[in-house]
């Protein structure tokens, strides 16, 4: 067991290791000239005006949550889907019950409209 | 166990002998194995994604009626090695007022959220990097890594444009990882286990027979979370320039490229590992090589099927994506798990597997009916909404005149 994740670390560092060395190699081999101009920021093809990290619309956030309160969810649902074989019909009926209450905060997100792309 | 028959592991106890006689301590050489397994199972991915990219840009190619790359080498096949050759020399350009430390992690993370994934993929009965006992979570917990490094990328780049494609990026893969989990329950729920192996064995009849439903939408949304056509909103270069990518340039860039195409394949192998049976066919438990190939074989088809869509389909407008994940995919993936639960819960005592299965298909092809019914409804619905406007204001426009 300890092992697994051993292995699971190490390939960790390894699969970080081969894209940053590749990056680190190609910092050797191309040329590196900076200057200002170059450096400037693309934008849209004009000079950037003003802040960058500015506010951003709260569409965002509104998915994020409905995203957690599922996510969340999942943590629940995989280890019961495990033990399903093992399991009597009561214990399904639970389980679906509990999908029954996400499912109404979905229908209760949708109707108040923040499903809605403005 | 013999080298024709099972070289991988011939080769492992081979090296594990050899470190044995040596004098090397067993933890020492379970991590010196593991250095080995890892290195050239990473390095082979890494390497394969060149192949990748010829493939699909010649299977794209004969899709768009083109010849696709064909001047490097034998059919072009040596295109995407100068292409590497390319960018290796390009200079790459940190723009001003980028944070750097994130700007550079990120092309990384991003490989690393995807190779990550391979060491968990059962390649034959016997060669695997590691048997998880929580491989499905496991890879549902790499994929979000993923959807970090890009909005490292969007922030660091101090670039507006950059910052709101990874905005729409990240909207856009945390929507469709709720009806990939709910889909990945089914397999996991038919088979009692979480690790990659175990479903593959308990797989006598391929569970894109007995699950089709779960199977269809893990692949609608696996290209989604991909963020290749038709929801490649992740680029959409007429929209929003380059997407969270622009200030990117060299091979910093060509990471963020190698990410897209390794998890395309990495998708594909997940999606032949859970619905289509892994390493099984006739033969595969005794000759483990056999195994591997019907793995490629399987793989290969399922990933053809990826481009395939990919060539084939116009992109959404992001109102639609997001209304297509919420709207249609959580809801019909709810009520899968919900019907697929109680019918496999009935059905379980009969001792007839493929009976099982059957009620399972029907069960599938009954939600299947009803959400495109239901579908059909709704669309004539809204078209005639939309046509009654459209004629409104036609009159309205006639009586001004």
């Amino acid at each position: 067991m300890l092992n697994d994740w051993l292995y699971i670390g190490i390939f960790l560092a390894i699969s970080a290791f081969l894209p940053a060395a590749a990056i680190v190699i190609a910092g050797f081999l191309a040329p590196k000239k900076p200057n200002t101009i170059k450096n400037q920021i693309y934008e849209c093809g004009i000079e950037t005006v003003g802040e960058t990290w500015v506010q951003f619309k709260a569409q965002y956030y509104i998915f994020g949550l409905i995203f957690l309160i599922f996510d969340v969810e999942t943590v629940f649902l995989y280890p019961w889907a495990v033990a399903f074989n093992q399991m009597t019909l009561y214990g399904v009926l639970e389980a679906l019950l509990f999908v029954l209450i996400l499912a109404g905060g979905l229908v209760y997100a949708w109707r108040k409209g923040a499903l809605e792309w403005v | 166990m013999t080298f024709i028959s099972d070289p991988i592991n011939f080769i492992a106890t081979w090296l594990r002998i050899m470190l044995a006689n040596v004098g090397a301590s067993p933890d020492l050489t379970a991590f010196i194995l593991s250095v080995v397994g890892g290195g050239i199972l990473a390095t082979g991915a890494m390497l394969w994604v060149t192949f990748l990219i010829w493939y699909e840009r010649k299977i794209i190619g004969r899709i768009q009626d083109r010849l696709g790359p064909n001047r490097v080498g034998p059919w072009g096949i040596f295109q995407s090695f100068a292409d590497m050759l390319k960018i290796f020399t390009k200079e790459y350009i940190t723009p001003n007022g980028a944070d750097r430390v994130l700007y550079n992690i990120a092309p990384v993370l991003s490989v690393a959220s995807v190779l990550l994934i391979w060491a968990i993929i059962p390649f034959t009965v016997t060669s695997y990097g590691v048997d998880l006992n929580v491989g499905v979570l496991f890879v549902v917990a790499v994929a979000g890594l993923g959807e970090l490094a890009i909005i490292m990328a969007g922030w660091s780049s101090n670039n507006k444009y950059a910052l709101l494609g990874a905005f729409r990026v990240v909207a856009q893969l945390i929507s469709y990882e709720v009806p990939m989990v709910l889909s990945l329950l089914v397999p996991v729920l038919l088979s009692g286990s979480m690790s990659l192996n175990a479903i593959v064995k308990a797989q006598n009849v391929w569970y894109i027979f007995t699950a089709p439903l779960a199977a269809l939408i893990f692949m609608i949304t696996s290209i989604a979370e991909v963020g290749r056509s038709p929801f490649d909103l992740v680029e959409s270069e007429s929209e929003i320039v380059g997407g969270f990518n622009i200030e990117y340039s060299g091979l910093k860039f060509g990471m963020f490229f190698v990410a897209e195409f390794l998890h395309a394949f990495t998708s594909a192998l997940i999606f032949t590992v859970l619905f289509l049976g892994g390493w099984r066919g006739p033969g595969a438990e005794q000759y483990p090589i056999l195994g591997f190939i019907y793995f490629s074989l399987k793989n290969v088809f399922s990933y053809f099927i990826f481009i395939l869509v990919r060539g084939s389909l116009p992109r959404f407008r992001i109102d639609q994506m997001m209304d297509l994940n919420w709207k249609v995919l959580t809801p019909v993936s709810l009520g899968l798990f919900a019907v697929v639960t109680i019918v496999a819960k009935l059905v379980q005592g009969n001792p007839n597997e493929l009976l099982r299965g059957l009620f399972l298909l029907i069960a599938n092809g009954v939600i299947l009916l009803t959400t495109s019914l239901v579908m059909g409804q709704f669309a004539a619905r809204r078209r005639r909404h939309l046509d009654e406007r459209a004629e409104g204001q036609k009159l309205r426009v006639r009586s001004q005149v």
